[in-house]
């Protein structure tokens, strides 16, 4: 019973991160009908300028903002000099430039930083705290959780509540009116993946440390985890995101702490398979209006 | 993928449509079938003027071929994109080496052919099961789909009993048959296998494109509703294009198994999977042709890169970073610019070119009275 409810509190803290990162996913797929195959990659990127920035300068926080500043930037460059390419006609052109991205970068990547694992640095202790003698939450898994949760909070004020939200979420869904009522329809979408690259950037410099370290393939499994996590919300539904970042975060914890690390790969596509053939649209999806 | 191509594409395949009648068929059939066998002599006759290790990288080719037709198949006629081809040409080299394995006592040419029919009945079930969970959906779900695929394929390899973990399978030697062992060596023999193999792959392809089938899945793909409209089964065209891609790609891989008699999850990984979609979007999406291009490019540019690193003064750290990596980055950078500049590939803006010239040269002809 210890055991399990330890595993439940390391799945939440898992949950949070792949909610964030599927939420980077949600972000685009919102204000552009783009999955961003390339996050990963670029998440990758950040978290070596991070690693980079902490070592010179000895603090963990220049690193978390380097990550943050590193995945805007990367945001701007990809969106304005490959994704705004990709042709509205046909969904495959956006996933096709998207793995030229990142080929690219891990590319890049290996050549600069080569294949070898490096450990990442954590700000708090990673070894389990004990409540009422079971042990249960890390103090670096609550520090991943408060981050993860205000940053949500934080999106969630922005798009609900600010002009920027507004304008953001009027230039998704409805582009042509948007930019008739004097909305700079390109400049949103710019934003748009600068915020969901450096949301990504840093979700995955919080979700690093609980692997192998980081070596230029680390967020491999963190993509495909997140896209599960976006296509059981719903890609269109931020809340999907966060539910549904929990559910595959705890399933994946349990199946890694009773059966090995082995099987949870094969765990998650068996998730994904069966909620794309029970309800292809995710859990929370609004439905889509038929095309006809 | 536009609709340009497709009233060009349509246009000569719905007189197949009638032309699927038998007897209008058969003239068709026959052309591609005597087109595919010269080519295939031709290779063949190739082979005896390269020397042993061109001809292992021509068998490589040919068994990437496979897998590039069958992808190119998929994104350029029915609009599906996969992301995880490297793993069902794993089920199909798994299912060879299985074979092979369990069948060590029969004939060698019965033996490879057995484990080939296994490889290709693995690999159809495969993409099955893939492409039924995928055929409701739109591109971006099912590239994520077999994304997640091939990422688990190192760990199906470990939790499956049998499948050999990380170190994978290996088959049993198969040498040169007794009656040719003076004449060839064994990489020309392999390569001879292969081209025979992957010629017979490809004219089914090539068949069943020309098809109802091809008609059907180019509906689909440009218009699903105006296709359900006119009595086309959607869903089912959507998965018979998956499991056809699938088989080839099977076949692909029991080929690259039968060439380096090993099978482990460390030869399909996300990378080829990416490399064979480069491939197939480089050469011309849904081309026979581009097909070509790309499994020549995917074999031969990370060999090229390697003479290159090799020839250069590196350190060896650098060096050996570059050498996976640059074929990576030109690919990625192929890609990238290809998908922007020509999206018809390079077989597509040749033929385009092609046409041109024709259409320049019968101008003035046309015009005087």
């Amino acid at each position: 019973m210890d055991r399990f409810v330890f595993l439940v509190g390391t799945g939440v803290a898992r949950g949070v991160v792949l909610a964030l990162f599927a939420l980077s996913l949600v972000l685009i797929w919102r204000s552009t009908r783009i999955v961003n195959f390339a996050a990963g990659a670029m998440a990758v990127v950040c978290c070596y300028v991070a690693l980079a920035v902490t070592t010179v300068t000895g603090s963990y926080w220049l690193g978390l903002l380097a990550a943050v500043a590193c995945g805007a930037l990367l945001g701007v460059g990809v969106e304005r000099g490959v994704m705004r390419f990709a042709s509205d006609r046909s969904p495959l052109s956006g996933v096709i430039l998207a793995v030229g991205v990142v080929m690219i970068l891990q590319a890049l990547v290996g050549i600069v930083a080569g294949p070898q694992y490096r450990p990442v640095p954590t700000p708090f202790d990673d070894r389990a705290l004990q409540v009422a003698g079971v042990p249960l939450l890390s103090p670096y898994d609550l520090f991943v959780v408060v981050v993860a949760l205000a940053l949500m909070g934080g999106l969630r004020l922005l798009f609900g509540r600010t002009t920027l939200g507004l304008q953001l979420r009027a230039a998704a869904f409805a582009p042509e009116v948007s930019r008739l009522l004097g909305v700079r329809v390109a400049r949103m979408r710019t934003l748009g993946w600068v915020l969901a690259s450096a949301v990504g950037g840093l979700a995955a410099l919080l979700a690093v440390p609980g692997g192998l370290g980081l070596n230029p393939h680390a967020t491999d499994a963190l993509f495909v985890g997140a896209f599960a996590v976006a296509v059981i919300g719903g890609l269109d539904s931020p809340a999907g995101a966060v539910v549904g970042g929990l559910l595959v975060g705890v399933v994946l914890t349990l199946v890694t702490g009773y059966l090995g690390a082995g099987v949870a790969p094969v765990a998650l596509l068996i998730l994904l398979v069966v909620v794309l053939v029970v309800r292809p649209t995710g859990l929370f999806a609004t439905v889509e209006a038929r095309r006809v | 993928m536009t609709s340009s191509t497709t009233t060009r594409d349509a246009a000569p395949a719905g007189d197949e449509v009638r032309g699927a009648l038998p007897r209008a068929a058969r003239p068709r059939v026959r052309r591609t079938v005597a087109r595919a066998v010269l080519v295939v002599l031709l290779v063949v006759a190739g082979t005896f003027l390269l020397d042993p290790y061109r001809n292992y990288l021509l068998a490589l080719v040919g068994a990437y071929l496979c897998a590039t037709a069958g992808l190119g198949l998929l994104v350029g006629r029915s609009g599906q994109l996969s992301l995880g081809h490297a793993a069902l040409m794993a089920a199909g080299g798994y299912g060879y080496a299985l074979t092979a394995g369990a069948a060590a006592d029969l004939p060698d040419g019965l033996r490879t052919v057995l484990g080939l029919l296994v490889a290709v009945v693995v690999a159809a079930v495969v993409g099955l099961l893939v492409g039924l969970a995928g055929a409701r959906l739109h591109g971006p779900y099912l590239a994520g789909l077999t994304l997640a695929l091939v990422m688990a394929l190192p760990a199906i390899t470990t939790t499956v009993p049998g499948l050999g973990g990380d170190r994978g399978l290996t088959v049993p030697f198969q040498p040169v048959p007794d009656a040719l062992d003076a004449v060839i060596a064994l990489e020309q023999w392999q390569a001879w296998v292969v081209a025979v193999v992957a010629g017979v792959v490809v004219t089914a392809l090539v068949l069943v494109d020309a098809g109802r089938t091809g008609v059907r899945q180019r509906a689909v793909r440009d218009d699903e509703v105006a296709a359900a409209l006119a009595g086309v089964p959607v869903g089912r065209t959507k998965v018979v294009a998956f499991v056809l891609s699938a088989a080839a790609a099977g076949v692909g891989g029991a080929l690259l198994c039968f060439v380096t008699q090993n099978v482990s999850p460390g030869a399909f990984t996300v990378s080829l999977s990416l490399l064979l979609l480069v491939g197939v979007v480089v050469g011309g999406v849904g081309r026979l042709a581009g097909a070509v291009v790309g499994a020549v490019l995917v074999v031969v540019l990370p060999w090229l890169v390697s003479l290159l690193t090799e020839a250069l003064p590196l350190g060896a750290e650098l060096a050996r970073r570059l050498d996976g990596n640059l074929a990576l980055l030109l690919f990625g950078v192929l890609l990238v610019v290809l998908t922007v500049l020509a999206p018809e590939g390079v077989a597509g803006a040749v033929s385009r070119r092609r046409a041109a010239r024709r259409r320049a040269a019968r101008r003035p002809g046309r015009e005087a009275p």
